[in-house]
């Protein structure tokens, strides 16, 4: 079917989220939306849902004009949406959920038939090549598989148009070459596919049009074959955008940071991380790639003294930092860009400025002998937010009220404020728009330039690939491969991601 | 915003509840007279509402008697509500700052009775046993030893959660019963009781008392009440201008962030239940050393309680805790003036106090009601859903 959605907007108290937007997806075609966060996608797709209405403007499905009351109309209308957020039921099997909601019954009571239910979804996963066990518990399976049960609950609801929100956002890469394979076959097969993104690669590969999204506005439609990289960073951010920071050859020194055999538990009691040994030395950039939960979160809290070590060693400029608190660590010169900003690195209900001295405050000049400066708390603040251009009101703003990139910008004007030796970054621009990754991915070189050494930790591979001056891929807790960045392909790494030596 | 509304809305919930439980005012309404149901009503509310702003200010009329004669006695009695008033908010202030620091340290502190009574023990059993010292030097070790008796059972729950996990909320709960019995115990001794009588109150330590702020006749008002204000402003300067504070209000907030930046976790709560306990100590110890004079097994009057609602409904900050002391002890003290004047019970006012806290604890509620505008800053909104999107 052919889906048409024609000048809608959408206000909400303070923010256009929707201004005048149309778009158009054929039949059998796959549409890419593209946007920063707060471009306006996720209103756009909650409109087309069911879940808001717009407060003018059309939707068009064949060219007759619909209007979706609630959820449930959308659905009806053949539109079927996967959360970037799965909604399953991690006790059912995959039969129960795909038909949860739509069950077919049988009997005089009614009673659920198993039966029916198990051959329609074998019918639509052998059409569609899904592959997926029908008998499998939805907690058994991988993150892969439950995303293409998703997708097997809208194709069980007779959707002939797919909308997939950030669908790759849980995937390994290998996981999203084979979501592309199906998404090409569902377009083949005459599904409308919607696919909305952050990702410039994802609808270059996939998309047979593009339309991009910027601050609630249409900023361009446009065909893959005629389009770039740089041309469609440009129309998401508005300006110019270098898409991987120029980087000169580095030039390793001195080891700064040395792990030797460590083995960390998670909180679960689980060893984590089994026997890592890693050198980072100054001036380089080791990146560290990986699936996310093969250790990576645990080895960092080992190195910044957030967790204790099992066994082996850690030296940090020569210091053993085995038993070392935080502070210490910290002390020794090393900034640490934790994995999840708003749960380790910022206190979302304080202010700009108290956030900025969060890891300082007991150090000259924020603080002597236990009384604050407040002068010169709010100038060190306030060179912060013109250093490192953090859009905000005020240093008196709660940091909970910034956007993500801006709140990621206190924390590196924070660890960066003190005289750096080691720098541990931990997913440093997980969730951020193209602008704010080139700014931080700048930042970071620097440092690096400047002659820190830096640890970053990423699944995402192309940041793993742009940053690195030497890759080292995790997996299963250990270091399983260091690549010098000549060697580091998308492929050779992803291979190592995997699991294959 | 909130807070203020939600008072509102409490006294309004209890003129409708007064108005139908008013039974001479719905014999009239079932009686076929509406109108006369709709005048004797709403007459008994203003009635009972005016009786409750003298009971708690003062009566207009002594105001101006006492301007005229100008003499102390009239001025005594025209000053006396307010002035018990002042007194009923004192115990509040100390205990509902004490609870303040120890939710802004994200420690829940239910001990606040406890400790209360603990530091009125503490600075009777000092002022006894230093009978017959200069009165100015047994005022100030009694005092401090009301300090450091809250202190230390503020530190006991403190030390436990931070050393082996056990969860504040219980140990002090459990501890106020300890407290009580301790007092108990205390005042079947020789030392506390006095010769004569079997009553659980100790012996008047009258030969030592906080001294009175007013120089008139006869009002209990006392210093006490002063140094309960410049302790709020101790405790707002400790929270937002130190770098202990500093980490009690992180602690409170993000306790993994706090990790994170190197406070110590454990350090943070006995500090803060120290603090919290030392606080809600020193105004026991005020409270027999200068409005009771004698120790007694209900001295507490449910402060340690009444504190946790005071501390929400002053938006845990010290300058919000103190004006909610004064609300709430205006309401229990003009509720006494109201029960005999107009013979409505003093439960009304318990009422709506209860009304009170319930729609602090409310705020979408109260937002509906006076249809505000959610602030777009916060989660879960549909401006914050669209900035998101």
């Amino acid at each position: 079917m052919r889906l048409e959605l024609r000048e809608i907007t959408k206000q909400f108290p303070g923010v256009l989220a929707n201004d005048r937007i149309s778009i158009a997806a054929d039949r059998g075609k796959v549409l890419g939306l593209l946007g920063e966060n707060g471009a306006g996608k996720t209103t756009l797709m909650n409109i087309l849902s069911g879940l808001y209405r717009p407060d003018s403007g059309e939707i068009l499905i064949d060219g007759q004009a619909r209007e979706f009351r609630d959820p449930s109309e959308a659905i009806g209308a053949g539109i079927g949406m996967v959360h970037q957020h799965f909604m399953l039921v991690p006790v059912f099997d995959v039969v129960e959920s795909v038909a949860l909601g739509a069950e077919p019954v049988t009997g005089a009571v009614r009673t659920f038939d198993r039966v029916t239910a198990r051959k329609r979804v074998v019918e639509l996963s052998t059409q569609y090549g899904l592959d997926v066990n029908p008998d499998a518990r939805i907690e058994d399976l991988p993150v892969g598989v439950r995303q293409r049960v998703e997708i097997l609950k809208a194709l069980y609801r007779k959707s002939d148009i797919l909308v997939l929100d950030e669908p790759s956002a849980v995937l390994t890469p290998g996981e999203t070459e084979e979501l592309f394979g199906i998404i090409r076959g569902l377009a083949a097969g005459g599904t409308t596919v919607i696919f909305i993104t952050h990702k410039l690669n994802e609808v270059l590969e996939v998309a047979d049009t593009i339309t991009v999204l910027r601050r609630g506005r249409v900023a361009g439609t446009v065909l893959p074959s005629q389009t770039s990289r740089e041309e469609l960073a440009n129309l998401m951010v508005g300006r110019d955008v270098e898409l991987t920071v120029a980087r000169g050859p580095s030039h390793p020194k001195d080891v700064v940071l040395e792990l030797r055999d460590v083995f960390v538990r998670n909180d679960r009691g689980e060893m984590a991380v089994k026997g890592a040994s890693l050198e980072v030395r100054a001036g380089e950039i080791v990146a560290v790639a990986g699936v996310q939960g093969n250790g990576q979160t645990e080895l960092v809290e080992a190195i910044t003294g957030l967790r204790h070590l099992d066994a082996g060693h850690i030296k940090i400029g020569g210091a053993l930092v085995d038993e070392a608190k935080p502070r210490k660590v910290a002390d020794l010169g090393v900034a640490h860009i934790p994995e999840d900003r708003m749960r380790d690195g910022l206190v979302k209900a304080m202010t700009v400025s108290e956030n900025y001295i969060l890891d300082s405050y007991h150090r000259s000049p924020y603080s002597s002998g236990g009384r604050f400066d407040r002068d010169a708390i709010a100038r060190e603040a306030q060179k912060g937010v013109q250093e490192f251009d953090i859009r905000t009101p005020s240093i008196e703003t709660h940091v909970g009220s910034l956007s993500g990139g801006n709140q990621q910008k206190v924390i590196v004007a924070r660890e960066f404020s003190r005289p750096v030796r080691l720098v541990v970054a931990s997913q440093p621009t997980r969730g951020l728009d193209v602008g704010s990754i080139e700014y931080i991915h700048k930042r970071i070189i620097e440092q690096r330039d400047a002659g820190a050494a830096i640890l970053i930790v990423s699944t995402e591979l192309d940041e793993v690939l742009a940053l690195g001056d030497r890759v080292a891929v995790m997996f299963s807790g250990q270091i399983v491969g260091v690549l010098p960045s000549e060697q580091a392909t998308k492929e050779a790494v992803g291979m190592l991601m995997g699991g294959v030596h | 915003m909130i807070p203020i509304l939600a008072v509102i809305s409490a006294f309004i919930v209890g003129s409708v509840f007064l108005i139908f439980t008013d039974i001479p005012a719905l014999q009239q309404l079932f009686g076929g007279q509406p109108l006369g149901f709709l005048g004797t009503a709403l007459g008994n509310v203003v009635k009972a509402y005016t009786a409750l702003l003298t009971g708690s200010l003062g009566d207009p009329s002594r105001y101006a008697d006492a301007l005229r004669l100008g003499t102390p006695d009239a001025w005594a009695t025209a000053v006396r509500p307010l002035s018990e008033t002042l007194v009923a908010a004192t115990p509040l202030i100390f205990t509902g700052l004490a609870i303040a620091v120890s939710f802004r340290s994200g420690v829940f502190n239910i001990g606040g009775d406890g400790q209360f009574v603990l530091g009125a023990l503490g600075a009777t059993a000092t002022a006894l046993l230093m009978r017959g010292l200069p009165a100015p030097l047994i005022l100030v070790a009694a005092l401090a030893a009301g300090i450091v008796f809250g202190a230390a059972w503020g530190f006991i729950p403190g030390f436990l959660k931070a050393r082996t996990g056990a969860h504040e909320v219980i140990t002090t709960i459990m501890l106020n019963y300890v407290a009580l019995q301790i007092v108990q115990l205390s005042l079947r001794t020789d030392f506390m009781r006095p010769p004569t009588g079997s009553e659980p109150i100790s012996k008047v330590i009258d030969f030592v008392r906080v001294p009175a702020l007013l120089p008139l006749p006869g009002l209990r008002l006392h210093w006490g009440f002063v140094v309960a204000l410049v302790v709020a402003a101790l405790v707002s300067y400790f929270m937002f201008r130190t770098t202990k504070g500093f980490e009690l209000r992180t602690a409170g907030l993000n306790m993994t962030a706090a990790r994170y930046a190197g406070m110590s976790a454990g350090g943070s709560i006995v500090l803060a239940m120290v603090v919290s306990g030392a606080l809600a100590g020193l105004g026991g110890a005020f409270q027999v050393l200068g409005t009771v004079t004698q120790m007694s097994n209900d001295i507490d009057a449910g402060y340690g309680w009444t504190a946790i609602a005071l501390a929400l409904l002053g938006g845990t900050r010290p300058g919000g805790v103190v004006v909610a002391a004064l609300l709430f002890g205006a309401l229990n003290n003009g509720g006494h003036e109201m029960q005999i004047e107009t013979s409505i019970p003093l439960d009304l006012l318990v009422f709506i106090q209860a009304l009170v806290i319930m729609f602090v604890a409310a705020p979408d509620l109260v937002r509906k009601i006076y249809r505000l505008r959610a602030r777009g800053t916060e989660p879960g909104t549909p401006a914050e859903e669209g900035a998101a999107a």
